[in-house]
């Protein structure tokens, strides 16, 4: 038997810190891929420290639903889940690669294959585009439109920007925007300033962040002029100086993610390749490009 | 009486032929020897079967419960999952009484209280098990004024908020809402269930049984803290007593605290009664341990308040009922109660100057130099 695991970071605060990484568990459950799907959190339950001992099968891929390689993916969640014998350097990662590492959890004895984190795959590309397409409604979203990623900055972990940067090269390479950028919170080049960036009339704006919470729903819909106090909403598309704001809110809500922690576990040795076809078509909302 | 399905009915054939007869299970045992099929309940004995009388004695009256609970136990539970396995033996009592009893007890439900969980096992067709799961509260309402669920999944909603609309961020708090009902949950269901409404406590609580749990004490866990936590470990045993004293207690959650300041200082606050056992500081504890740890740096000085009798009673009825959560229990125009609004906000008024100092004492003495 072979389970799912997903971590996340949750919280004692708010009540939707949770949510995408229950809506994900939910959707990849339906596949029936796994024998079991489970979730564990750092600030909710069950904890890190309980999760597996309630997992019955044998074979555990553990993915980490966390933007960046850092302090969480490389020193918490290994600790917590008791992972025997963990080190960073199993996953030979630049801050970007880390893939698997296959190891045995000491109190429940089960093999993890624990993954690097959704954030940083290749294919969490592909879910900031379809969140694109999602929140202006239109499937082929790209031409005479701009997009920028954001990203928290590197004040707290330097991996988190090379996420930001990594994600903003691929949607560049794919051209299918008139101009991309990767912006930050708390560095230069600011989503404060996002308009001064563009020249295309519309912008789609969409934060590299899990979860939404205090940043993408309060800091920066503010910080962009969307509204000058979050609590009465924004419009979506929103007009600053000239400029149609699209804001897409976290990428980690959009349905596509569950199909990046499929991946994850793919790339670890999970036989879920049906699994992963259905999941990038049940999660879309808008029409086929060519329907 | 049951009645067995051709399932039923195959798998016990196909098991009295197999190479790991005689089946032992539950008081039952059969098998097939040189004579023939034979089976053996406390109740009834037959040997020397041909096949077809084996077939027939399946379905007699005092047998067909034996291989009926044969095959629950060891064909739909199985083994595969040990925690959910024993949990199930418990909710009907498996390990104290045979199965004639158990099957008449089960035809009539029996119920168990798991935190303030209400569970009852049923029998189906076919003896497979049934569990109805609902706020103990809602003991006594009829389950058609009860929201009905049927997804386990969908316990995520019930045990998200309080009644008053608050985030639970302790799933085994003693605050989960009532008026909800899952009628007919299967054996697996059930577990994933109780498994989302309090989390772990079913693995936790097997693993206690078995004496396999696995403690770690507060010492242990405030050690292993890193980053904005790893200050924790500073907190003196005192104040994790206070803090078990304060957050660990029944009122607060329904876990049994087994963990002790370390595996030589036990601490002197209450562990509660819970049926299942905590077997860890939680994430909101060692939060919180932060809190105090800060707090707790601080050196105690002396403050000089003026204050009536009453309204030195008062504040110590108003630091009870914000720690007893009672504040919204006291009526609006009770005024005789200490922690109501209006007392309190004509204490503030008598007693607090413009910068909210009590009795207009500064808090650090510099604030009175530079007035």
């Amino acid at each position: 038997m072979e389970a799912l695991v997903i971590v996340a970071h949750g919280s004692h605060l708010s009540a939707g810190s949770s949510a995408p990484t229950h809506q994900h568990a939910d959707t990849i459950r339906a596949t029936n891929a796994f024998d079991e799907v489970k979730t564990g959190f750092w600030k909710e339950e069950p904890s890190l420290r309980e999760v597996l001992r309630t997992v019955e099968s044998e074979e555990v891929y553990v993915v980490p639903l966390f933007i960046s390689e850092g302090y969480f993916t490389e020193q918490v969640i290994p600790r917590e889940l008791r992972l025997d014998g963990w080190d960073v350097s199993e996953w030979n990662s630049d801050g970007l690669s880390a893939d698997t590492a296959t190891l045995e959890a000491a109190d429940t004895d089960h093999t993890v294959h624990y993954c690097g984190p959704v954030g940083t795959h290749r294919a969490m590309t592909d879910v900031l585009i379809r969140r694109a397409e999602t929140v202006t409604g239109d499937p082929n979203i790209g031409s005479d439109v701009g997009f920028a990623v954001v990203g928290h900055g590197t004040e707290r972990n330097e991996n988190s920007a090379k996420a930001i940067e990594y994600h903003a090269d691929r949607v560049r390479e794919s051209t299918r925007f008139e101009e991309v950028k990767a912006l930050y919170m708390d560095e230069e080049p600011e989503v404060d300033d996002v308009t001064d960036f563009f020249s295309t009339e519309h912008i789609v704006v969409v934060p590299l962040f899990i979860a939404d919470g205090f940043h993408t729903q309060e800091d920066i819909p503010e910080d962009m002029g969307l509204t000058d106090d979050y609590r009465t909403g924004y419009d979506v598309p929103a007009a600053v100086d000239g400029h149609q704001i699209w804001y897409a809110g976290a990428v980690g809500t959009e349905g596509l993610t569950a199909d990046v922690i499929l991946e994850r576990a793919a790339d670890a040795g999970a036989d879920i390749e049906s699994a992963i076809e259905m999941v990038r078509e049940k999660t879309r909302q808008t029409p086929f490009a060519d329907d | 009486m049951i009645e067995l399905a051709d399932e039923q009915r195959r798998l016990a054939r196909t098991a009295a032929q197999s190479e790991s007869n005689p089946i032992e299970f539950d008081g039952l045992s059969f098998g097939n020897n040189g004579d023939g099929y034979w089976i053996e309940t406390a109740k009834r004995g037959l040997r020397g079967l041909s096949a077809s009388a084996f077939d027939s004695t399946l379905s007699d009256e005092q047998i067909a419960p034996y291989i009926s609970n044969w095959h629950f136990w060891e064909h739909t539970v199985a083994h595969d999952g040990r925690h959910r396995r024993a949990f199930l033996r418990f909710l009907e009592s498996a390990a104290q009484m045979d199965v004639h009893d158990r099957y008449a007890a089960l035809e009539s439900g029996m119920q168990t209280t798991w935190g303030e969980l209400s569970i009852t096992a049923t029998l189906a067709s076919h003896g497979v098990r049934e569990y109805q799961l609902h706020h103990e509260r809602d003991a006594g309402t009829s389950a058609s004024k009860l929201e009905t669920y049927e997804n386990p999944f969908d316990a995520r909603e019930i045990a998200r908020f309080d009644s008053e609309g608050r985030y639970r961020p302790l799933q085994t708090a003693p605050s989960l809402i009532d008026g909800w009902i899952y009628p007919a949950l299967t054996q697996r269901e059930v577990f994933e269930t109780v498994d989302i409404l309090y989390p772990a406590t079913i693995p936790n609580w097997n693993l206690e049984r078995t004496g396999e749990l696995d403690i770690t004490h507060w010492h242990e866990t405030a050690q292993r803290q890193t980053g904005i936590y790893d200050m924790v470990e500073e907190l003196s045993t005192e104040a994790v007593d206070w803090m078990a004293a304060s957050c660990c207690a029944d009122s607060e959650c329904l876990k049994r605290r087994e963990w002790e300041y370390d595996e030589n200082t036990t601490l002197e606050a209450d562990g509660g009664s819970g049926v299942f056992p905590c077997r860890e500081p939680c994430s909101l504890v060692v939060a919180a341990s932060r809190q105090w740890t800060q707090l707790e740096k601080q050196e105690p000085r002396s403050y000089t308040f003026e204050l009536t009798p009453a309204e030195k009673e008062q504040i110590e009825d108003m630091i009870e009922s914000v720690a007893e959560g009672n504040i919204s229990e006291i009526r609006e125009a009770d005024v005789s109660e200490g922690a109501n609004r209006y007392r309190t906000r004509f204490l503030r008024e008598k007693r607090m100057d413009e910068e909210g100092n009590l009795s207009g004492t500064p808090t650090h003495s510099s604030e009175k130099e530079d007035g």
